[in-house]
Formats: C-alpha cells, sequence, structure tokens
C-alpha cells in the first residue's frame, strides 16, 4: 500500500468519525488536520494555471483604487507552487512582474522585476505579513495553501451559506506570519474555505475573507470567482475577481526564471 | 545612428514576413514634467540660473506574434529643456526584437542591460553608456546596440553579448548645471581602437540563484564607457576631450537573502592601458518589516566602495562609506523615500541626497529628489558640485 492511499485511508476514517460527532483525547487537532489533508488532496493534479485578477481597494470613506495582474502558476509536487505575476494596473507599475517559488516549510524565493531600471532584484520573504500592493490582503493570504503551514483544532461543524461546513482553527506555525490564527469555514461537501477570520498578533479579529461564485474546473477543481477582504479595524476592504482560469496550458520550469520574469508581459 | 536604422528596417522586414500571423499591439508610455531648484548661482560662467524647467516623452510600441515567440518593443526617449540645449536630445532606449525557443532567446537590436545588486554604485554594470545629462542617478543610461543571446541551463542562465558600436555618453552643455568648469567638447574625442566607436565589444555573463545566493559572473572586452578627460584648446577655447580606451574586466556579483538581511558585494578586476586594478562594493541591507504595527517597512543600508587605483579612480566610491535608509508605507499610493550619505575617507567630503514618491490618483507619480553636496576639497572631482545643491520635482503621466 503507498503512502498516498494509505493517508487517505486514514483521512476518510478520521473524517468519518468526525462527521459521526465522536471526540477522542487530542481528537479535535486530528480533525483538523485530516480536514486540511482533504482540502490539499481534493485540489491535487491541477499541474499549471493561468488568471486575471482584478482588485478594487476600498477605504473607509468609500474612495477606490484598482489593480490588475496576471499569473501563472505551476504547480510542484513535494514543495509549494512556482508563479509569475505580471502587473498591468496601476499604470506606473506596468511591467512589474513577481516571480516565487513557495516552499511548504522555510522561506519562500522572490525575485521582483523593475522594467524602469531593467533590474531583477531579489526580495526578502520576511515581510509575508506586510500589504500586497496597498490592498487588505497580504502576501501571505495571497500564497498557496500547504498543510505545514500551520497547526489545526476542530471546533464544530454548522449551517453555513452552502450547506453545512466544518469550522476549524488554524495556527500559523511561521513566526513571520501576521496572525496568531485563523478560523476557517470549509463546506462539508467540496472542501471549500468559504470564509476565513483572521487574528492579528494581539489575538483581536483584524479581517474576514469570504468567496463567491465557485465555479468547477477540470471536473475537479474548484476556484471561487469572486473574494471579499474586509478589514474591521481599519474599515478598508478589497475585493478580488478572478477571470479566465485556464487550467493545462503545458507550463513546465522554464516558464519560471529569470528570463521569463524580465519579459513577462 | 545609420546602425540603428538598419535595425529598424530589419526589424521592420521581419514584422512583414509575420504579418499574415495574429499580431498582438501594445501603445503606453509616460510624459514627465521637472521643475529644479537650486540653492546657490553655479560656480562656472553661465551657470547662474537657480531654476530650469524640463518636460520629456517616453512612449513604448509593443507587438508579439507567432504565440508570443516573437516581439518587438520600440521604446524612443525625447527631452526638451529650459536652459541646457545638451540636454534636449532624443535617444532610442529600446528597439529590440525578441526570438523566443524553449531554453535560449536571441535579443537583437537596441536595449538595456542591468548588472548588479547594490545600491549605491554597480562597478559590474558595463554594457550601457551613460545619459548623463539626465541627472547622477545611476538609473540614466542611452541604449545600446546588442545581438545577446541568453541560454537557459540547469546550472544558470548563461548570455553572450556583441555589441557593434560605442555610444559616447550626453556631455552638459554650458548652460547645464552638474557640470565641470570646463564642457566637453565631442568634436575633439578620441579612441584607442583603430575604428574608433566603431569597435565590437564583447561581453559574455553567466547568473544563477540557488538556495539564498544569487550569483552572477562577467567578462567583458571592448571599448571602456568611462572616458578620460583632458583639457584641450579648440577654436581658441578650452574644452575637455574624452578619450575612450579598451578595457578588459571580469567581476563577480553575490547577493544572499537571509531573513531580514540582503548581503551584497561586486568586484571587478579590470587592465586598461593606464591601470590594472581592483575594485570591490561590499554592504548590507537590513529591514524592520511593519514597524510600530504599521504597514511601513524601514530598511537600513550601508556599503563600502573601494578602488586600487585610489583617489585617480574614476568611480564615485573609491574608498567611501554610504549609508541609507528606504522608508515604505505600503499604502495604496505606493509611498516610498530613500535617504543617503556618502562620506568619502580619502577626500573628506560628503554629499546627502533624499528622494521620495507617490503615486496620485490612478495614472500619476509625484517625486522629488534632493541633494547636498558638502564637498569643500578641491582635490575631490566632486569639488565641482559644491555649488549645485538642488531640490527637483517630477510629475510623471502614465498613459
Amino acid at each position: 500500500m503507498n503512502t498516498q492511499s494509505y493517508t487517505t485511508l486514514i483521512m476518510t476514517g478520521l473524517v468519518l468519525a468526525l462527521s459521526a460527532g465522536s471526540a477522542v483525547a487530542g481528537a479535535a487537532e486530528d480533525q483538523g488536520l485530516a480536514i486540511a489533508q482533504e482540502i490539499k488532496l481534493r485540489d491535487e493534479g491541477w499541474i499549471d494555471m493561468t488568471a486575471s485578477m482584478n482588485m478594487v481597494l476600498r477605504n473607509k470613506n468609500g474612495q477606490e483604487s484598482v489593480r490588475e495582474i496576471r499569473m501563472k502558476v505551476l504547480e510542484v509536487a513535494n514543495d509549494g507552487d512556482k508563479s509569475l505575476s505580471i502587473f498591468d494596473r496601476p499604470k506606473d507599475v506596468k511591467g512589474t512582474a513577481f516571480l516565487s517559488f513557495s516552499h511548504t516549510s522555510g522561506a519562500d524565493d522572490q525575485w521582483l522585476y523593475l522594467p524602469a531600471l531593467k533590474r531583477v532584484k531579489r526580495i526578502a520573504s520576511r515581510n509575508k505579513s506586510g500589504p500586497f500592493m496597498g490592498s487588505e490582503f497580504s502576501f501571505e493570504d495571497l500564497s498557496s495553501f500547504e498543510i505545514g503551514k500551520y497547526n489545526y483544532k476542530f471546533i464544530k461543524e454548522e449551517a453555513c451559506s452552502i450547506g453545512r461546513c466544518f469550522v476549524v482553527e488554524q495556527y500559523p506555525t511561521d513566526k513571520n506570519s501576521g496572525y496568531t490564527k485563523r478560523i476557517v469555514w470549509v463546506d462539508k461537501a467540496e472542501y471549500r474555505m468559504l470564509k476565513t477570520e483572521f487574528y492579528d498578533r494581539k489575538n483581536s479579529l483584524l479581517k474576514t475573507l469570504t468567496t463567491e461564485n465557485h465555479q468547477q474546473y477540470k471536473d475537479k477543481f474548484w476556484r471561487p470567482s469572486l473574494i471579499k477582504m474586509v478589514n474591521h479595524q481599519s474599515k478598508k476592504s478589497t475585493d478580488l475577481t478572478y477571470n479566465q482560469y485556464t487550467f493545462g496550458n503545458g507550463l513546465s520550469d522554464s516558464d519560471f526564471n529569470q528570463n521569463t520574469l524580465k519579459r513577462a508581459r | 545612428m545609420k546602425k540603428i536604422a538598419c535595425i529598424a528596417l530589419g526589424t521592420g522586414l521581419l514584422m512583414q514576413a509575420a504579418w499574415a500571423d495574429q499580431i498582438f499591439f501594445e501603445a503606453s508610455g509616460k510624459v514627465s514634467t521637472e521643475a529644479t531648484f537650486y540653492a546657490h548661482a553655479g560656480q562656472f560662467s553661465q551657470q547662474d540660473a537657480r531654476t530650469n524647467l524640463s518636460l520629456s516623452l517616453e512612449p513604448e510600441f509593443y507587438w508579439d506574434w507567432n504565440d508570443q515567440q516573437d516581439s518587438v518593443t520600440f521604446k524612443p526617449f525625447f527631452r526638451k529643456d529650459q536652459r541646457d540645449s545638451a540636454r534636449t536630445h532624443v535617444d532610442i532606449r529600446e528597439l529590440n526584437w525578441v526570438h523566443l525557443s524553449d531554453h535560449w532567446e536571441l535579443r537583437t537590436g537596441v536595449g538595456r542591460v542591468f548588472w548588479g545588486v547594490t545600491e549605491f554604485q554597480n562597478i559590474v554594470d558595463v554594457i550601457n553608456q551613460k545619459d548623463s545629462v539626465e541627472g547622477l542617478g545611476k538609473q540614466h543610461k542611452l541604449g545600446q546596440p546588442m545581438v545577446n543571446l541568453s541560454l537557459v541551463k540547469d546550472w544558470g542562465i548563461v548570455d553572450f553579448y556583441l555589441l557593434p558600436g560605442f555610444r559616447e555618453p550626453t556631455y552638459t552643455g554650458i548652460n547645464g548645471r552638474l557640470r565641470a568648469g570646463l564642457v566637453v567638447d565631442d568634436t575633439t574625442t578620441t579612441y584607442q581602437a583603430r575604428d574608433n566607436a566603431r569597435n565590437l565589444d564583447l561581453a559574455a555573463r553567466w547568473s544563477h540563484s540557488f538556495d539564498v545566493y544569487d550569483l552572477g559572473a562577467h567578462w567583458y572586452k571592448g571599448t571602456n564607457r568611462t572616458p578620460e578627460y583632458t583639457a584641450v584648446s579648440n577654436n581658441g577655447n578650452l574644452v575637455l576631450s574624452a578619450h575612450y580606451a579598451i578595457m578588459q574586466q571580469v567581476g563577480l556579483d553575490v547577493q544572499a537573502t537571509v531573513d531580514n538581511w540582503l548581503w551584497k558585494g561586486e568586484a571587478i578586476y579590470q587592465v586598461n592601458p593606464l591601470a590594472n586594478y581592483w575594485a570591490s562594493q561590499l554592504g548590507a541591507e537590513y529591514t524592520f518589516y511593519g514597524i510600530q504595527q504599521t504597514a511601513t517597512d524601514l530598511g537600513w543600508l550601508f556599503e563600502y566602495g573601494q578602488d586600487q587605483r585610489g583617489e585617480t579612480a574614476t568611480s564615485v566610491m573609491q574608498n567611501d562609506i554610504g549609508i541609507g535608509a528606504r522608508l515604505d508605507l505600503n499604502d495604496v499610493q505606493s509611498t516610498s523615500m530613500l535617504a543617503g550619505a556618502i562620506y568619502d575617507l580619502d577626500f573628506e567630503t560628503s554629499s546627502f541626497s533624499l528622494s521620495g514618491s507617490r503615486r496620485i490618483g490612478e495614472n500619476q507619480k509625484a517625486s522629488v529628489e534632493a541633494r547636498v553636496f558638502s564637498t569643500e576639497n578641491s582635490n575631490d572631482p566632486a569639488a565641482i558640485f559644491a555649488q549645485d545643491d538642488y531640490i527637483k520635482f517630477t510629475l510623471d503621466s502614465f498613459f
């Protein structure tokens, strides 16, 4: 029996156990982990993806500012994804591009291309709690979901916007995370993360993220078209709309290096 | 310029051949208005004006076809200056046909290349000539005619450059600031190369990233972008004459990115008719992220530049310490500021700079740049700037 099917078996067992409402010592942690593993498992095998992102930033007076980004992402077996993001708006950063090799453990590798200087700059990935382009999303909010990034605790099961949800607390394992915990609502039917609450370093509620208009691609992968992030402390918000998801574009490692970063369009 | 026209024509013909395919076209660019205020009248004749206005236009035209395997970028640059007729100039920043294959790409035309990792100066950055009239910043470069073959290997990226045709830097005119007492007369320019500016220069670079390291190594042989100046008489006027020698250089650049630290180093060994010498630029950058529970990042920079030629060196930092602070608010307007100071240990002089920028609305950006020179040592080449303390405001409008 290979490791994967063994894991699947254990997890199925755990999921069954938790649906049955059984509770043993330490079981809440195991249940939380099992749900995370199922989320990951159901999203494996997409290979590569391209999409366009449109962000509308709103301050507390409702003033808006727009960001447009296109991205290419490559799934990497047993590690984090590789991604290339190209900025189209605002116009002063047009042509700026961002290359990231994320890792399941340890710091990500990140490079920024500045077209006016023709310069590729390796940047510290230590700033993961910092805002992405002035939005309410931090870099870590936009990075791929990896099992090792959190410790887990299953809290309860309750009704949510689409049927019933598992409510799971996730505690970041990285000391550089901007959060003490996230509370995630995962729908029981398809294991989509529908809502996430972020708690800051003082453990007060900072932000709420909700995902809407989920669509299934390749008969397997669910993706939201709209992600809303509301900051309860600053009263600012960001709406992130994804357009033109395409999977299986034949991307490979050779599409993610400093040459492709420099000529990204 | 004839060569550039040939390349333009060549790329034009290529476009014709591909006309049947679907061609993607995009135009963008920026217009910049610049106002400069000087603290004093200049120390040389015809430098009395203490204000200057200037306007520049930099459009960019881009075409691609063949499923993006082929593309052409054309980026001309135009400047009109109120006082300095030499600063009113035109350049082709980029006119490049790029052809892609799976593991190599070929870039043919006119382009700009950046090599290096440090902030105060980049001694390994040798491909492009300076567009000196644009300002003291190292980012102002003229387009360089080139054929660049780039190979992508598992063990790094290898670039080969053929550089047909040398570009003289732009020289500040008699009414311009930030120049020497004598102006450079480009009709008196001399070269070591037998075919003068038509010498074919060569370069190669290997670069690679692994773990926390980014490494680069290069070799260059050809006309030195930095000239030696001598005062000569031309039609009874005393002017500066530039001489461009042939040089050969090898160099290394390294960055290690470890948590909040960026460790940076550049080093070169150059052989030219006047000297064989080592030079290096070493430093570090430490950033405090999210200071005082805000989104603001504060970074500290420290660099030391050394040149074996000592006081006769042509580099900016021959035995100099540079200290800087970078502030990024990470707000919607991308407000950022950079303050820097350079202290020259040989001449005991210093200079200070402050720059900042902020987006206005969706399509504009306002910038400010100020420099103060404390260079009251006539032995320091930078003493020519002693009266040139300035503050410059720039408004960029993007389209």
